[in-house]
């Protein structure tokens, strides 16, 4: 940072709405690829879970120990087996949202009150439509809390991927950091605080749409 | 619509053994089409277990039930369950669906038609004494507990079937809403000419409802007779004691002015003007009050204007001893 700069520099702003907005598709990119896979990772081992409990230790084992590893470490191991690439972001980004989704989708599923699945066999559903008709509907909520969760801490991570040449917002903030220049920093930092609220409101107002049970009549 | 929808329901010694205890102990009993048969006994004596066998949701380790004369364990569980009506005391409505949704369940299971099912879930509502307007729409956690009480008894309702299993359904509710509940289930089952299995710790609830009564002891099936016969003649003395001190009085409950032994021969003109005035159709047991409550402890039993004779003390007496 150089004397009497400002700290955040408006007509550099002006000046980079093109990238900010590339950047943006990016991160969002990242992201969103990163916690759909990983849901979909989850819900498959949650059902495992679900179905064979005794499972449950190895796998909270497993994605516990991959959650622990700093991310900066993850990504720098990764390197030489899959180099600078998306793939090896993903990789790092999948591993870190397993351990919050896994818990939440198999906390949701195991609680739905008993007197429910009760009458719900007792009625005739099958196991199959029983999972998908009762169970899920009423894990939902649960469900979409474990999602934002994940999907708050994927965005913030998405920026340490500028390390391996990824990075959304992150490349602003690496680069801010190489050249002292604090207007790239902050607007990187910002813009992923930003989209990391924008993105947690939304997934609110899609769980109020999708449990409309829950809300008060 | 007749009697004749309901099915027998038959248990064949059917014995359901835990690794350290037997919840269920050679029990057989035969439940006649479109009968009520209440399962009463303490605690943990197996009537939800009973119950659950007839369904599937336990399997037995021995023995046989059978519906209708089909062995409910050679058909296929979820097809079997279906045609079965199943309510439980925390009535377990869908909190995710609203209440006509949860209605129209079974008939959605089986497949049938959109303008099939609307109908069907009308008739319930006012069958069951809710209001379409008003309830369909709600969501179960905006009923009150009698009123979630009666969608679980329309949901179960819903696809006619021949036999309902009813596990403490009214157990929730105040006693006003409770001797509602079962007035409507009464008239509904006489209508719909269902069997209904249905458990309960309420003796009272039991003696009311009943066409028979199975009284419970420890897995095992202690006396299973019409509500009557179980306060006249309590197999022994557990019966007697589950049934209560006051069975006498249980029984006059049951038993009706019209039915008691009047003595025609008393002139009505030679009756204490101030004597009671009773109709046939009586409970002795309200009978008995009002003559403990008049000064002449005489009644004047008039069947529309007819004068039928006087009812005594004696009598009512007479009555308890009795056999039938
Ligand atoms: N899964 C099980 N494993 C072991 N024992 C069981 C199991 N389910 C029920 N039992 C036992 O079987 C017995 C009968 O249980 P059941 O639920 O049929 O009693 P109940 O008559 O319905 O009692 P309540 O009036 O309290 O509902 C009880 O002693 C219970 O502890
Ligand atoms: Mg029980």
């Amino acid at each position: 940072m150089t004397e009497g700069e400002p700290l955040v520099r408006w007509d550099w702003v002006a000046g980079h709405l093109d990238e900010i907005a590339q950047r943006l598709l990016e991160h969002v990119e990242l992201a969103a690829i990163a916690v759909g896979v990983g849901f979909v990772i989850a819900f498959g081992l949650a059902l495992l879970i679900v179905r064979r409990p005794r499972l449950e230790s190895p796998i909270t084992f497993v994605t516990g120990t991959l959650y622990t590893i700093p991310s900066l470490a993850l990504f720098v191991l990764l390197i030489p087996y899959t180099g600078l690439s998306v793939l090896t972001a993903e990789i790092g980004l999948v591993s870190y949202t397993l351990l919050i989704l896994i818990r939440n989708i198999v906390g949701g599923i195991r609680g739905v009150p008993a007197d429910v699945l009760e009458a719900a066999t007792g009625m005739g559903y099958t196991p199959r439509q029983r999972l998908w008709r009762v169970e899920m509907p009423l894990a939902l909520a649960v469900i979409i809390a474990g999602v934002r969760v994940a999907t708050i801490s994927t965005i913030g991570l998405v920026t340490v991927t500028a390390l391996i040449g990824q990075g959304g917002f992150g490349y602003f903030i690496l680069i801010g950091i190489q050249r002292f220049f604090s207007t790239e920093l902050i607007v990187g930092a910002v813009c992923s605080v930003m989209l990391a609220i924008g993105a947690d409101g939304l997934l609110v107002l899609l769980q109020h749409r999708l449990t409309p049970w829950t809300r008060p009549a | 619509m007749p009697a004749e929808r309901g099915a027998t329901v038959e248990f064949r010694d059917v014995t359901k053994r835990y690794v350290d205890q037997i919840a269920v102990d050679g029990l057989s009993l035969t439940v006649p089409a479109g009968k009520i048969c209440i399962l009463v006994g303490p605690s943990g004596s197996g009537k939800t277990t009973s119950l659950k066998m007839v369904n599937r949701l336990i399997e037995p380790t021995s023995g046989a039930i059978l519906i209708d004369g089909h062995d409910v364990l050679k058909e296929e569980p979820t097809q079997l369950r279906r045609r079965i009506g199943y309510v439980i005391q925390q009535v377990g409505l869908f909190p995710h669906q609203t209440i006509d949704e949860n209605v129209a369940t079974v008939p959605r299971l089986l497949g049938w038609t959109k303008q099939r099912i609307d109908a069907r879930v009308t008739e319930l509502f006012s069958l069951v004494g809710l209001d379409p307007g008003r309830y369909a729409r709600r969501y179960p956690a905006q009923l009150s507990g009698g009123e979630r009480q009666r969608a679980g008894v329309a949901r179960a309702l819903a696809a006619e079937p021949p036999v309902m299993l009813m596990d403490e359904p009214f157990g929730a509710v105040d006693p006003i809403v409770r001797e509602r509940l079962q007035s409507e289930l009464l008239r509904i089952q006489r209508d719909q000419g269902t069997t209904v299995l249905f458990v309960t710790h309420d003796i009272d609830e039991a003696i009311r409802l009943g066409d028979r009564v199975a009284v419970m002891r420890g897995g095992k099936l202690v006396q299973y007779a019409p509500p009557g016969e179980l306060l006249a003649h309590p197999a022994d003395d557990f019966v007697a004691q589950f049934v209560g001190s006051d069975r006498g009085l249980k029984r006059l409950g049951l038993l009706t002015v019209g039915g008691a032994d009047l003595d025609a021969t008393v002139d009505r003109a030679s009756v204490d003007r101030n004597a009671p005035v009773l109709a046939p159709s009586t409970t002795l047991r309200d009978a008995l009050v009002r003559l403990l409550a008049s000064e002449s402890q005489i009644g004047v039993v008039v069947g529309g204007d007819r004068y039928l004779g006087v009812l005594t003390l004696a009598t009512i007496g007479k009555m308890i001893r009795s056999d039938s």
